[in-house]
């Protein structure tokens, strides 16, 4: 977009390319190839250095399997309440006026601020099993939140939160209300409103919204190792997994299994990257 | 435009809508509200007392002042390699431009986790790098420098994502009227670019370091969190929860929390001023 601007500018700029520009551009290259493309590799190639049977095996361990399944389906479940919720909240946000308003916008950001060892360590105080209402749960209703999977729910749903809000928002801001004015003229209810014209010009943004928070649960670990704990087979996710076969030097369990990992995200990304550009043209 | 919206919003809220409002507070007060009230409240349980000696722990301050230290060593570098990122993905045309633009989310999408054991097989004893380096005498993993190089990695995006639409922004005939008028690209950085590029800068920069600041996995990974060298803040929390040091670790969360929080604030209360100048 930009180059297209002035087509003047972008003739003077091919013809100079001055000797400080190429110096510009290899400090680029060197800082993208020491940082991300040389761990990458070195990455891939060790959790493959001895095949794909063994890469294979290594994932399919059953204390590893557990920990991928546990990691997936808390993060599904994360991904619906936020998508529900997410859209619920941008909804409210951007169609109503009520006091304390302001306050829930700005709240909504917090958790991008929070580390979130943090979140982790507010969630096992009001959760945790000698606190009040962790005993309740724990005693009165036999829900066990903390070193459990309730938990890890909870500070994934924490921690994505602003994900769904804020992908929605501006959208649902843009959206003209005369179709929908026409619609309530002809008679059309709210609930079919929001379905037949809200719902699918937001569509997109929620998707996106929604790859985004899972891409970013897959590898969650500050908040959830504090809540979840590190028990294998019942409250250990993936990331946690790795580092115990870091801590336990069995190198290739543990390039197999963060190669699993950021493949994972990287394919929720990439797929939330082709959307946007799907709803951008 | 949108003034006409806000007129013909009807000021009455029907049934459906106060019940979706409710469910969203209620939500939101469970899912936020409780857990930073509990925060408070688990920190003030032995009194000011409990939080004063517990802030004031030399193990604490020495973990707060290394945190301190990298993340202000990481922010500085970023913001110097960010803004050039930025500047050859907005100003230049090569050929591996888009791979490079793929890149950048690439730290957003790695568990901290696998960060900072990347980090480990590339620096580490037996590592890609490693025994290069130990020859030079420079020990990255397990020590300040990897620590450092995580820092880096996690933070990587936010100045990059930060400058590349402000570089874009700039105008470039100010730039043009001073080569034109003969001053020298140094100059021309310095005297025409540079001040319009500042506030994107400290945005920028205030962002990196709220996250350095709350780095944990890819550290505790890199670093092996040995107290008193290499560990930071989120590390001595982590260690101050297994000991049962309960007060000590809310306190050394709730300042941590605080900081990041302030931080970001200050950035938006920036953002905002500059937007609506």
């Amino acid at each position: 977009m930009s180059q297209a601007v002035n087509p003047a500018l972008s003739i003077t700029k091919k013809e100079k390319r001055s000797p400080s520009e190429l110096g510009l551009r290899s400090i680029t290259f060197i800082y993208f190839a020491v940082m991300i493309l040389i761990p990458l590799v070195v990455i891939f190639q060790d959790g493959f250095r001895e095949g794909w049977q063994e890469f294979w095996r290594q994932i399919n361990l059953p204390i590893a399997a557990h920990a991928i399944q546990l990691t997936l389906w808390t993060s599904a479940l994360m991904t619906l309440v936020n998508g529900v919720m997410g859209l619920a909240t941008a909804y409210v946000l951007v169609r109503y006026e009520f006091p304390g308003k302001r306050l829930i916008n700005a709240i909504v950001d917090l958790p991008l601020a929070i580390p979130t060892l943090v979140t982790g360590v507010m969630l096992v105080i009001l959760y945790g099993p000698q606190r009040a209402l962790g005993a309740f749960l724990k005693e009165e209703l036999g829900f066990r939140v903390i070193f459990a999977p309730p938990g890890i729910v909870l500070a994934l749903l924490f921690i994505t939160l602003p994900f769904v809000v804020r992908t929605i928002q501006p959208v649902l801001m843009d959206v003209d209300r005369a179709q929908e004015n026409a619609a309530a003229t002809l008679g059309a209810s709210n609930w079919v409103i929001f379905w037949r014209i809200v719902f699918p010009s937001i569509l997109l943004p929620l998707l996106n919204g929604v790859l985004l928070s899972f891409a970013r649960a897959v590898g969650e670990f500050g908040s959830v190792v504090i809540v979840a704990g590190n028990i294998p087979m019942v409250s250990q996710v993936a990331a946690v997994y790795v580092l115990g076969e870091v801590e336990s030097e069995n190198r290739l369990g543990a390039s197999a299994v963060s190669i699993v990992l950021m493949t994972i995200a990287f394919g929720m990304l990439s797929i939330s990257d082709w959307l946007y550009k799907r709803w951008e043209r | 435009m949108a003034e006409n919206i806000q007129t013909q919003k009807p000021k009455k809220l029907g049934p459906g809508a106060i019940f979706l409002i409710a469910a969203v507070l209620i939500y939101l007060a469970v899912l936020m509200i409780a857990p930073i009230v509990a925060l408070i409240a688990g920190t003030f349980r032995d009194g000011v007392e409990g939080l004063l000696s517990a802030l004031s722990n030399v193990e604490f301050l020495a973990a707060f002042w290394l945190t301190l230290k990298i993340s202000l060593l990481v922010t500085i570098i970023q913001a110097i390699l960010g803004t050039i990122t930025a500047w050859v993905l907005a100003r230049q045309d090569f050929i591996a431009k888009s791979i490079l633009n793929g890149m950048i989310d690439i730290p957003f999408a790695v568990s901290p986790v696998v960060v900072g054991y990347m980090l480990l097989l590339v620096f580490g004893r037996n590592g890609f790098l490693g025994p290069v380096l130990a020859s030079a005498g420079i020990q990255v993993a397990f020590a300040i420098p990897g620590m450092v190089l995580a820092t880096l990695f996690v933070t990587m995006p936010f100045m990059i994502r930060e400058m590349i639409p402000v570089i874009r922004g700039l105008d470039r005939r100010q730039e043009l009227a001073a080569a034109t008028l003969g001053a020298s690209e140094w100059t021309i950085f310095w005297r025409v670019t540079f001040p319009a590029l500042r506030t994107g800068l400290i945005y920028g920069m205030t962002l990196t370091l709220a996250r350095a600041l709350g780095e944990f996995g890819a550290v505790l990974v890199i670093g092996g969190g040995a107290q008193g060298r290499t560990e930071t803040a989120t590390l001595y929390i982590y260690r101050a929860l297994e000991e049962r040091q309960y007060v000590g670790a809310y306190s050394a969360a709730l300042l941590i929390g605080l900081c990041t929080v302030i931080l970001v604030a200050i950035a938006d209360w920036l953002r905002h001023r500059s937007t609506s100048k």
